[in-house]
């Protein structure tokens, strides 16, 4: 195959409070809802109110929010188990997400799912490391044949690319050119290991070995993210697949209260924080759309948690 | 089946070809599975000159092309995998257990599923240890995942149709020896015994008899796979032992077909299971569990396992011969029981 993307590796600036460019109201809404949402699950299993487990995407909010105009209505979108953002940002649903994770009526898969088996319209994910890799390459092939122009998204992690099955299918999207999306949200640290333990050579380098074209980005402005990454995901269209990789940062624990990162580099991670950067850049705006949001997690979070349990029919 | 018996390999591969021209949603993939290779046991042969584009030959890549499979079936086409050994599906295992079986119920509504995980199985060919298993058990009680196998009185035609309407993933296990066999036709075996259906439909189970419907002193229940050497067991056993066996040949293993092999198990007089696997945990356990269940207090003794031995499959002709269920290890597991059962103690 030729392709002149195959070495591209475009790197954006990186973040930093004066090149965060204002965002559009509805989308620092949302960004700001997924983050309350996230915080109100911590707070609820610290409450005991939850069980199971979770595992929140604070500090990454704004990747999925960046993609939500490039991508379409057809498209699929994969997601993993640090999913509840990629679903907000699609949805718009937390009521949904919520009844699913709590078990409560009104469930988005009937509380059968939970936070990390999620299922609706063309939004699926599963619950093991690199498994929806293949069956988006699948959806792709359908795509490619019956729906031409439409892409198949899937969402990985550093941690991810340990995984076998993230090769098989690179190399059948590369070689059958399939309309496939992979975003990765190269948070630094896969569970409790941080990559530079688990990672040999980069992700960049890994994409080139297959002639997949590859993006990095190192900031959370979504002006810049869109304009940059909107012309390569049009080309994922086409059959050009696209590894598209986020250098973000987790800010909460792998899932409840397992985080053994030390004190300095918590305090590095929130200096890096989106929600630090745009705060001090927006000011009194941010303040206000922030309070909003966090007031309408908590009637949320009521008004669920009264709901009746959810029902398996399984008919 | 009607009109001339023809091989196996010739069934498997004119089902495949009626069912994608039958379904234009259809896709098969695997290894090497074009033409003119044709697949490593050429039951694909034709099909990708027919069906260009939806006949798709692969990476050696189980895991990735069941999953491109799932990808298929989740978006509403349907696939069948050829796996090119059987033994290659431990590297599939994933998609099978925690995607492609999963995705049917576990998002809290029913989802079909259309898709066939092809597995050439089982030995007796010098295949040697990775190359010479039979994986069924290992794949049994997954919710949502139903095993066939492959036999020579069941049209492949109907059985390939079946699984792929059923709406859930399926593994169809099929016995590698059998490919080069004939296909049992219009009711007889051979001048011994007929063979018919234990249900209305010709995919309900197969049984091999003398006599249709009287009592036998034997069952053996056996995979597609184990038919011929249960059949020359049975020859041998009526014919200088005078033991009256009738063989009883499921399509569909798993979940367990209880009322047909009830109605079998109570017109005989002792059950046995036989299976090409080693034992623990087999499909033999779980008929004869549904069994015990269902006759115990009928049942002169317990259900008995036939099974290989506890050992890897060696390639050499004469070791492998010794390790794996043959003829005489039926024979003469039917005749122990018997045996003991008759004389006076």
């Amino acid at each position: 195959m030729t392709n002149n993307m195959a070495t591209t590796t475009i790197e954006m600036a990186p973040d930093g409070a004066d090149h965060i460019s204002p965002p559009a109201d509805a989308d620092l809404a949302t960004m700001l809802l997924i983050r309350h949402f996230e915080l109100a699950l911590l707070d609820l299993f610290a409450r005991g109110e939850l069980h199971g487990t979770t595992h929140t995407c604070l500090g990454q909010e704004y990747v999925p929010v960046a993609l939500v105009p490039l991508l379409a209505e057809r498209d699929y979108v994969f997601s993993n188990h640090r999913g509840h953002g990629h679903y907000i940002a699609r949805f718009g649903d937390p009521a949904g997400l919520l009844a699913e994770i709590m078990g409560r009526e009104g469930a988005v898969c009937n509380g059968v799912g939970g936070s990390q088996h999620i299922f609706r319209d063309r939004y699926l994910s599963t619950g093991v490391q690199g498994e929806s890799l293949p069956v988006a390459a699948g959806v792709a092939l359908h795509l490619k044949r019956h729906e031409p122009g439409a892409l198949a998204l899937t969402y990985i992690g550093d941690g991810t690319w340990g995984e076998g099955a993230v090769y098989e299918a690179l190399n059948m999207a590369a070689l059958w050119r399939l309309p496939l999306l992979v975003v990765v949200e190269h948070n630094g640290i896969a569970q409790s290991t941080a990559t530079g333990a688990q990672m040999a050579g980069t992700i960049r380098a890994r994409a080139a070995a297959f002639g997949i074209a590859h993006l990095r980005v190192e900031n959370s402005s979504l002006t810049e993210i869109r304009a940059t990454a909107g012309p390569l995901v049009e080309r994922v269209r086409d059959g050009a697949p696209l590894v598209l990789e986020f250098v973000t940062h987790r800010l909460g624990p792998h899932s409840k209260g397992d985080d053994t990162r030390t004190d300095a580099e918590l305090r590095q991670v929130r200096a890096a924080d989106w929600h630090a950067l745009y705060s001090e850049a927006l000011g009194e705006r941010f303040a206000e759309a922030d309070a909003i949001a966090a007031a309408r997690v908590t009637r949320l979070v009521d008004e669920v948690a009264a709901r009746p349990p959810a029902v398996w029919s399984k008919a | 089946m009607n009109g001339r018996p023809v091989r196996v390999v010739e069934n498997l591969n004119s089902a495949l070809h009626e069912c994608m021209r039958a379904d234009s949603r259809l896709y098969v993939l695997g290894e090497d599975i074009a033409d003119p290779y044709g697949g490593a046991f050429k039951v694909t042969r034709g099909l990708s000159q027919a069906h260009p584009g939806r006949v798709i030959t692969t990476p050696i890549s189980e895991n990735g092309i069941v999953g491109v499979a799932a990808g298929l079936a989740m978006a509403g086409d349907a696939a069948i995998v050829e796996i090119m050994f059987g033994d290659f599906a431990g590297l599939a295992f994933d998609q099978v257990l925690n995607f492609a079986s999963k995705s049917v119920s576990m998002y809290g509504r029913p989802h079909p599923m259309r898709l066939v995980v092809r597995c050439p199985s089982g030995g007796n060919r010098g295949y040697g240890p990775t190359h010479s298993q039979t994986l069924l058990k290992h794949f049994i009680g997954i919710p949502g995942l139903s095993l066939f196998e492959l036999s020579p009185f069941h049209d492949n035609r109907t059985v390939l149709a079946h699984m792929l309407a059923l709406g859930e993933p399926c593994v169809f296990i099929e016995d590698k020896v059998l490919y080069t066999r004939r296909t049992a036709g219009d009711g007889r075996v051979d001048d011994l015994f007929d063979y018919g259906f234990l249900g209305a439909d010709d995919i309900a189970p197969a049984q091999v008899y003398v006599d249709a419907d009287g009592d036998v002193d034997c069952l053996i229940v056996a995979p597609g796979g184990m038919a011929e050497r249960a059949m020359a067991a049975m020859r041998d056993l009526l014919l200088h032992h005078e033991i009256s066996c009738r063989l009883v040949i499921p399509s569909r293993l798993y979940p367990v077909e209880a009322e047909a092999l009830l109605g079998a198990a109570r017109r005989a007089a002792y059950v046995c299971v036989v299976e090409e696997s080693t034992a623990g945990g087999t499909w033999g356990a779980e008929v004869a569990h549904v069994l015990h269940e269902r006759l115990w207090g009928r049942l002169r003794r317990p259900v008995r396992l036939i099974h290989s031995a506890d050992s890897v499959i060696p390639t050499a002709v004469h070791l492998e011969r010794e390790v794996l269920v043959q003829a005489d290890t039926i024979r003469e597991a039917v005749l122990a029981d018997l045996r003991g059962e008759r004389s006076p103690v």
